[in-house]
């Protein structure tokens, strides 16, 4: 059953366009403050935080930069942005306008994911009423001399192009795939200016913060993790959909929530996730224990883990740009070797090495996907031995 | 409006382009930061990379993707490195210090990562090394030796996944021996502008592909063979026809006369383990003759022979617009780089008049033997083969166009690489720079410095000048040039530039006397010339004469395909990188200082080819009919 009733969201009771108007008011440097005092970090995942982001975008001189919302999102079990963008859409605009503010900016684009292409129509119409209402085009809001305006670019299916740096390769027309960092966006972005790449849910926190002010954002979560936080809920449990939640819940909290008590284990952060044992369920989401974009998959109790893990690696397998070598051929060697414990034929001794690549892939690979495509793999190998180490060669 | 000269005008990923300083938005600066790697500190320009800080201080990181012509690509992951503070391991090529930073070489996790990496490339890598023209001289298989490679910890293939492209004159491409560093992509789409090759498909399933995955033989690919010189392993190599010149050679009936070029003996001791930089022309002719060549010419004879043709027909050229005032392409463009004609053949065929109609020294060389030498030594052109010994992958195209037989046959037989060369000495047994040295054969053996600069960028244009101004002045070219050294068209900036104010003329030369009645035309002119290396810079040229830039007002240009001229050829020893061609280059420069004759015009088996053979001069009836061709427009889209 799908309960996503966005009535009682924060994002409901914060009207668009006040927090605009109040920043807009505010100096750029006075913004970046008001966002370092909130805590807010990243909510696409990497939980990178925002002021740090904007600040170095902001000291880079370029009469050209870019402010991109990346609405890519294509992390399995993910579908929080698309209910922000259907419901909630001005909030976000307001908060890519002021990001635009901080960092100055006169540019923004949106990148919309392939599969959203039935939402572009009426974001475009949301644009053009912005740019009726004066919150977008020359002078916004009356403002000399800032101007901003928004375009909307879809993706392409693929899963890596909501990566920052494949996102702007995509964005410049050419094959997604990650850059090599350094040089970061903030510094060298689309067509080489400055650009900060946000996450919907990013953007749509700003105005909020600015109306509701920072300590309000501040005083929830945990002291690393400020504030609240969209989760998109699926799997083994009684409800699914979008919530919000306060960042720092344990698992265990957010299991009774959804009607997922009795779960065999949680896939946190989608496919490049972690998988969260029932014994661990005492821990909290947050950026410094178990961190997720919003994607809260529940495993119930039947489920086959080793079946759970290989439809992860399938997922990584299909979706790896297969630029570096560790990703390219380790993801495929991963899934082999799933099969291979399937069958029974796989050794202990290959179990163990399959585990030290995953580590090379964690620390070798060129981008997140790479690096945290083997975290499924690991964590359910080293969480759910009992399962995993019956299959081996030498236990049957 | 003239385009900027300098500009990048590539076409490649802002990620995959040629930075001057390897990193874009990071290049170098004054600031100074201080870099500890293994312990050793030391202090370096803010923005270099980790690689380069360690290469300065000895200290050895191991790469694949990276090369030192190319941009970076960071691909491979085979030169991570541990840097303090940071979670992930970073790869020491693409990692510009902008801070002081600490860094491990060879911990448990990079050694751990570094064999996992070759591991999974292994398990993906169809090739035995004893079949494999790589063998000895392969990155990957020299990285697995120092990795202590014992086992295929992840597996290895047991059939090939793709069929070997055997389709171009000039290339062979086995991409089951590819480790997708896309060192060829750079290389094609970056360094050359020309952009065959490209990645299809995502994951394990990635491949390099043609356009459209078509035959290499039928895409826009120019033969410049500049991707097989900088590919790690034995994917790319060149279409090789040794078995047949063993053939041939082993045949009492055929005469085998084999060409050599200048840069191929600038070159070829590399093979054999000499530092780059040591000519080993006169070992070559003794090695050659062990071999079994029955004759061994220089091809700088013909080299002087395309000079004067070359400058000969630019001189009409010139004639006709400034004095006939008619109507006439100009700049004159050469046309002894097949790599370069076939360049513009695809991408500027509305431009075909503007090139020279002389045929290729290799080509001259070809026809002269199957015409002139057969009668004089009362050989049935049947029975010769020749052979041409050439730096160049693009020259056995050149030699398989189909307009290429005006002797009556095929001009040239075979074309063979300088690594084609000394594989066939090694066959044979023979250390060829133990070898006692020897000359060239008669009546082509005497040759000048003109011919042996043909090796360099720039070298054509300097040979030109050099007979163009002794024959329209009438003064030596040392009255203008120290020691006839003509500097500003050396060098390896990508475009040089030379204007020569000619203030007085000299007499008509008897050579010239039947075409031109006097230089009178040209008193007070300025001879403007260029010269241009590697595609990319020739597609700068041809961008600002387009735009009507300072490159429209030239009247002559040379264009080489290759960076750094014949000398950096896809058939030259592997590996190359800006140091090795300038070493190639000083051999050249300096065994043009050393012949006695350094002009094209007083070379004289070709003052006597035109007095016995050529009777009509350069640019006759005769000539024209042996020494000069014409070109097919192309496209980008049709072969
Ligand atoms: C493989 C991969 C896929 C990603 N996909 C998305 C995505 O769909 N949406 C998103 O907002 N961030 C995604 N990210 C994270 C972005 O790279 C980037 O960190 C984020 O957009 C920054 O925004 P934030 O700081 O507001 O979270 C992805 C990262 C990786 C490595
Ligand atoms: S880690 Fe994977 S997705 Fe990322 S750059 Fe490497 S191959 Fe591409
Ligand atoms: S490419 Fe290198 S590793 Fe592969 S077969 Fe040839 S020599 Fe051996
Ligand atoms: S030979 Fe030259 S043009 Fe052809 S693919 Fe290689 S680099 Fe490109
Ligand atoms: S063909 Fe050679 S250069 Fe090109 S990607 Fe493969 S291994 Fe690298
Ligand atoms: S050499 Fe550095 S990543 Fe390939």
């Amino acid at each position: 059953m799908r309960t996503t009733d966005t009535s009682k969201m924060t994002f409901s009771r914060v009207s668009p366009g006040e927090g605009l108007k109040k920043a807009l008011k505010m100096t750029p440097e006075e913004i970046i403050d008001l966002i370092t005092a909130s805590g807010l970090k990243g909510r696409g995942g990497a939980g990178f935080p925002t002021d740090l982001k904007w600040k170095l975008a902001a000291a880079v001189k370029d009469d050209l930069k870019y402010v991109v919302c990346n609405a890519d999102e294509g992390e399995p079990g993910t579908f929080k942005d698309r209910v922000i963008l259907t419901d909630f859409a001005d909030l976000m605009f307001d908060g890519m306008t002021i990001g635009a503010r901080a960092i100055g900016a006169c540019k923004g684009i949106i990148y919309l994911r392939g599969e959203y292409a039935y939402l572009r129509s009426f974001l475009k119409g949301k644009l053009a009423e912005r740019r009726n209402d004066g919150l977008l085009g020359k002078n916004v809001l009356g403002i000399a001399g800032f101007d901003f305006d928004v375009e909307i670019r879809m993706g392409a299916g693929a899963y890596i192009c909501g990566e920052e740096t494949a996102l702007i390769e995509s964005l410049e027309g050419q094959r997604g795939e990650p850059r090599n960092r350094p040089p970061f966006p903030v510094n060298t972005g689309f067509m080489g200016h400055p650009t900060i790449v946000n996450n919907v849910e990013t953007f749509t926190w700003v105005p909020c913060i600015v109306t509701k002010g920072a300590k309000w954002f501040f005083d929830i979560g945990t002291e690393r993790s400020t504030g609240l936080k969209m989760f998109s809920v699926s799997g083994d449990c009684g409800k699914h959909g979008v919530f919000e939640f306060p960042m720092g819940i344990t698992i265990q909290e957010l299991l009774e929530k959804v009607d997922g008590t009795g779960a065999k284990a949680v896939q946190a952060g989608g496919a490049s996730g972690r998988c969260i044992p029932a014994c661990s369920f005492g821990r909290t989401i947050a950026f410094e224990d178990v961190p997720t974009g919003g994607s809260i998959i529940v495993i119930g109790p039947d489920r086959d883990m080793l079946k759970v893990a290989e439809n992860f690696m399938e997922f990584f397998l299909d979706e790896s740009c297969g630029q570096c070598t560790p990703c390219r051929e380790g993801n495929a060697k991963l899934l082999e070797g799933i099969k291979l414990l399937q069958q029974g034929r796989c050794s202990m001794k290959y179990l163990r090495e399959l585990c030290k690549l995953g580590e090379t892939m964690q620390l070798a690979s060129k981008c997140g996907l790479g690096q945290s495509s083997p975290n499924a793999f690991l964590s359910i190998v080293t969480k759910f031995k009992d399962e995993i180490m019956g299959r081996t060669e030498t236990a049957l | 409006m003239s385009i900027e000269l300098n500009k990048n005008t590539s076409r490649s990923p802002l990620s995959q382009r040629i930075q001057p300083m390897g990193i874009p938005g990071l290049e170098i600066t004054d600031k100074l930061v201080t870099v500890t790697i293994d312990d050793k500190e030391v202090t370096v320009p803010s923005g270099t990379t980790i690689l380069e800080v360690a290469k300065q201080i000895g200290i050895r990181i191991p790469t694949l993707c990276y090369h030192e012509d190319l941009c970076v690509a960071g691909v491979c992951r085979i030169c991570v490195v541990e840097v303090e503070g940071q979670r992930t391991l970073q790869t020491a090529c693409a990692y510009p210090v902008t801070e002081p930073i600490t860094v491990r070489t060879h911990t448990r996790k990079v050694r751990q990562a570094r064999r996992h990496i070759l591991d999974l490339m292994l398990s993906k890598h169809y090739g035995e090394c004893y079949a494999c023209f790589r063998n000895n001289n392969c990155e990957l298989q020299a990285l697995a030796k120092e990795y202590g490679v014992d086992f295929f910890r992840f597996g290895h293939p047991e059939k090939p996944r793709f069929k070997v492209d055997r389709s171009s004159h000039s290339l062979v491409r086995d991409m089951d021996k590819c480790i997708l560093c896309r060192r060829c992509i750079r290389t094609c789409i970056d360094l050359q502008e020309v952009g065959v090759l490209e990645v299809d498909k995502r994951s394990d399933q990635s491949k390099v592909i043609t356009f459209g995955d078509k035959p290499l033989g039928e895409v826009v690919c120019i033969n410049c063979g500049q991707c097989i010189n900088r590919c790690p392993t034995g994917a790319l190599r060149a279409n090789d026809p040794t078995e047949e010149v063993w053939a041939a050679i082993d045949d009492p009936t055929k005469h085998v006369v084999i060409q050599t070029a200048p840069s191929p003996r600038a070159g070829i001791g590399e093979c054999f383990g000499l530092e780059p930089g040591h000519p080993l022309t006169f070992e070559l002719n003794t090695a050659l003759r062990e071999c079994g060549f029955d004759k061994i010419f220089d091809t700088n004879f013909s080299a002087d022979l395309t000079i004067i043709e070359e400058g000969t027909e630019l001189l009409l050229r010139l004639h006709k617009a400034l004095v006939e005032k008619k109507a006439v392409a100009l700049p004159q463009f050469t046309s002894c780089s097949p790599g370069w004609v076939k360049y513009l053949e695809h991408f500027y065929p509305e431009y075909i008049p503007n090139l020279s109609s002389a045929k290729s020294p290799q080509q001259m060389f070809g026809a002269v033997i199957k015409t002139y030498y057969a009668q004089l030594n009362k050989i049935d052109p049947k029975d010769i083969v020749t052979v041409a010994l050439m730096p160049c992958s693009a020259k056995k195209f050149e030699c398989n166009r189909p307009e290429m037989c005006d002797s009556g046959w095929k001009d040239v037989d075979y074309g063979l690489t300088t690594r084609e060369m000394a594989q066939m000495i090694s066959e044979a047994g023979i250390d060829l720079p133990a070898m006692p040295k020897s000359d060239f054969d008669d009546p082509f053996g005497t040759a000048t410095g003109s011919g042996v600069i043909f090796g360099a960028t720039g070298g054509v244009m300097e040979a030109a000048l050099r007979t163009v101004i002794e024959l329209v002045c009438g003064i030596k070219v040392e009255d203008l040039f120290e020691h006839a050294d003509i500097i500003p068209v050396r060098g390896f900036e990508g475009i040089r530039f030379l204007e020569l104010p000619i203030k007085k003329v000299g007499p008509v030369p008897d050579l010239l006397k039947n075409l031109i009645p006097d230089w009178k035309w040209l008193e007070g002119a300025t001879l403007k010339v260029a010269a241009a290396h590697g595609t990319a810079n020739a597609k700068l040229v041809m961008e600002d004469i387009k735009a009507g830039g300072r490159c429209s007002e030239c009247h002559f240009i040379e264009f080489m395909a290759c960076p750094g001229g014949c000398l950096g050829g896809g058939g030259q020893p592997i590996p190359t990188s800006p140091s090795i061609r300038a070493a190639r280059a000083k051999a050249i420069y300096s065994e043009d200082a050393s012949y006695e004759i350094r002009k094209s015009h007083e070379n004289p088996a070709v003052v006597k080819l035109y007095t016995e053979f050529l009777t009509d001069g350069p640019c006759g009836h005769i000539s024209h009919k042996l020494l000069h061709t014409g070109y097919t427009p192309r496209g980008k889209y049709i072969v």
